[in-house]
């Protein structure tokens, strides 16, 4: 049945799905993880970094890119459609500072690439973009946001979330433990990000990419040193508290 | 302000019509200007000639803005379903609308420049902005006062107009220069305001609302708009107040006067302004220029209309007739 329905963007299935916009999902679910965290004072994206071949420069291949100085977002899904989408975002952040005289508000960006991305699921002779985006940043009034959008033109506002390859066990370990605490301050936010991360990523640290945005400042990109030494002091915290968990069985 | 055209106007309009038009229609000029000057938004397009006049739309705009640069070859013009102008994604903020239906073969640009008396004809159109009005920021808002009469020459055509138009319960609109340019441009910015609010769940801030309408101005400059407007409101950085010009000027201030009679008004704002006024010390500074400068110049007169912009929304603090005024004030300094 789905293969009569499946061929054209434009085509409804009899019971209700687009079945282009469904593949397009599953592209994204190909595409590596990314996960993103709103603190209270920071936001932070992170990503697993796909294994690059020897001889390919590493800095080339960047998953986390930013629309303007207060607004990021991390994507998973194909890189091509993602370059298209983000300059299209650049300039859409551009053109309102200049028409508005404001930066953009964080939901406004993402409902223009959320509209962007249904145009293309609504019109003939193109395919929806196969990707699936978390937009972050502060809004001028100070207030920390995190959007999710994806191929079919959706968004919604998360706490928390992840998208690509391992999303599904990456969501569930921040739903265990996104607590007040964890976001406490910002190191704490950071750490989460990356305990994560940790879950679905194979040799640790080596494979992550991690960038914050703090209130009223740039874009900050961790290098592989402060990535690796936030990965040793998780492994730390790791190993006290599993020998706190055998101190206490074995007193009791 | 100007609003109807007088009879010299009308002429050379029929004579710039008649001239570029090719045959000449025997049509009486009402009729002819409405079918030229049709507005594509009131009017909507015969069906025979609609993906003609589409066509001829897209292209009208595009001879229109390429005027003074020089035409565009064919190939040279974007797709009909170009990228910016019809991606929903991209709030174009009435840049693209609303499209007047032009006749075809005629650039406003180079018709007004040839009736600004630099040519061998004797006909002028004479764009002055025939009124006063006047803002000014104060440590509790500010204050928006204008007059009330409509101009056209010599002929008094209303003695009560209303030049503030209230865009929303934290922006208001003064005009001054042709009637119904400020009132139907106005209106459109009142129009954008408002999709704004409901685009994104906050009213738009004063410089943006500034900026749309001073964009709107852009696009049309040279082709013979004549609106001079202060855009007032309070907005999260405070009291914001704009000066919005038909060539695209746009300033923010403390204080400005627009129109003819601006000068005497500037002459009693400026002798009496401080920045720690009272509302009543306000009220009256701004009651005294408006008088003053309708006192001396013949196209301001009617009454005051004086609007207070507070951190809640503005109020209409009085009307007053300024012949009564000028009384008072004559008595009170005998």
């Amino acid at each position: 049945m789905a293969s009569r329905y499946d061929r054209a963007i434009t085509v409804f299935s009899p019971d209700g799905h687009l079945f282009q916009v469904e593949y397009a999902q599953e592209a994204v679910k190909k595409g590596s993880t990314a996960v993103g965290i709103r603190g209270t004072d920071i936001v932070v994206l992170g990503v697993e970094k796909k294994s690059v071949a020897k001889l390919q420069d590493e800095r080339t291949v960047r998953k986390i890119c930013v629309l303007d100085d207060h607004v990021c977002m991390a994507f998973a899904g194909l890189t091509a459609d993602a370059r298209v989408v983000i300059n299209r975002a650049r300039v859409e952040c551009q053109s309102h500072k200049l028409t508005v005289e404001d930066p953009v508000t964080v939901e406004y960006i993402t409902r223009f690439i959320a509209t962007l991305k249904q145009k293309y699921t609504q019109s003939n002779g193109r395919r929806p973009f196969g990707i699936a985006a978390l937009i972050v940043g502060f809004d001028d009034d100070g207030i920390p946001r995190l959007y999710q959008t994806d191929p079919s033109g959706t968004y919604h506002a998360w706490k928390a979330n992840a998208i690509g390859r391992s999303a599904k066990t990456v969501r569930e370990f921040l739903e265990k433990n996104y607590t007040e605490d964890a976001i406490a301050n910002d190191s704490e936010a950071i750490k989460l990000a990356i305990r994560a991360l940790l879950e679905v990523v194979q040799s640790g640290g080596k494979n992550i990419d991690l960038a914050i945005i703090r209130r009223n400042q740039p874009l900050k990109m961790f290098s592989a040193k402060e990535i690796e030494l936030q990965v040793t002091e998780i492994e730390k915290e790791k190993e006290e508290a599993e020998k706190k968990k055998s101190k206490k069985s074995a007193s009791s | 302000m100007i609003v109807l055209l007088s009879r010299r106007t009308l002429a050379s309009l029929r004579k710039g019509l008649g001239g570029c038009g090719g045959k000449t229609d025997s049509g009486s000029l009402p009729s002819r200007l409405l079918r030229t000057f049709r507005l594509s938004l009131s009017l909507p397009p015969l069906r025979t000639e609609r993906a003609d006049l589409r066509c001829q739309r897209t292209m009208a705009l595009l001879e229109v803005c390429g005027a003074p640069r020089g035409q565009r070859d064919s190939w040279a013009l974007p797709a009909l379903d170009s990228d910016l102008r019809s991606d929903p994604g991209h709030y174009s903020f009435s840049m693209c609308s609303p499209e007047l239906a032009l006749p075809r073969g005629m650039q406003p640009t180079d018709f007004f420049q040839s009736l600004n008396g630099n040519g061998e004809s004797n006909v002028q159109i004479e764009m002055a902005h025939g009124t006063t009005t006047l803002a000014f920021k104060f440590q509790h808002g500010v204050i928006v006062a204008v007059d009330s009469r409509a101009s056209t020459g010599s002929y008094i055509a209303s003695l009560r107009m209303n030049k503030v138009i209230e865009i929303n319960p934290y922006l208001l609109g003064t005009m001054s220069g042709c009637a119904a340019d400020c009132q139907f441009w106005e209106r459109l910015l009142a129009k954008e305001c408002r999709l704004y609010y409901l685009r994104n769940g906050e009213r738009i801030s004063v410089s943006a609302a500034s900026k749309l309408l001073s964009n709107m101005m852009c696009q049309y400059r040279g082709m013979g708009l004549s609106m001079g407007s202060m855009i007032c409101g309070w907005d999260k950085k405070g009291p914001g107040l704009y000066y919005v010009d038909e060539n695209g000027t746009r300033l923010s201030g403390n204080m400005f006067s627009t129109g003819s009679g601006n000068t005497y008004a500037y002459g009693v704002m400026d002798s009496g302004y401080q920045h720690d006024l009272s509302p009543e010390e306000a009220y009256d500074l701004g009651r005294r220029a408006i008088v003053h400068a309708t006192h001396r110049d013949s196209y301001s007169g009617g009454v005051v209309n004086m609007y207070h912009m507070k951190e809640d929304g503005w109020v209409k603090v009085e009307s007053t007739d300024v012949s009564d005024l000028m009384h008072k004030y004559q008595e009170a300094s005998q």
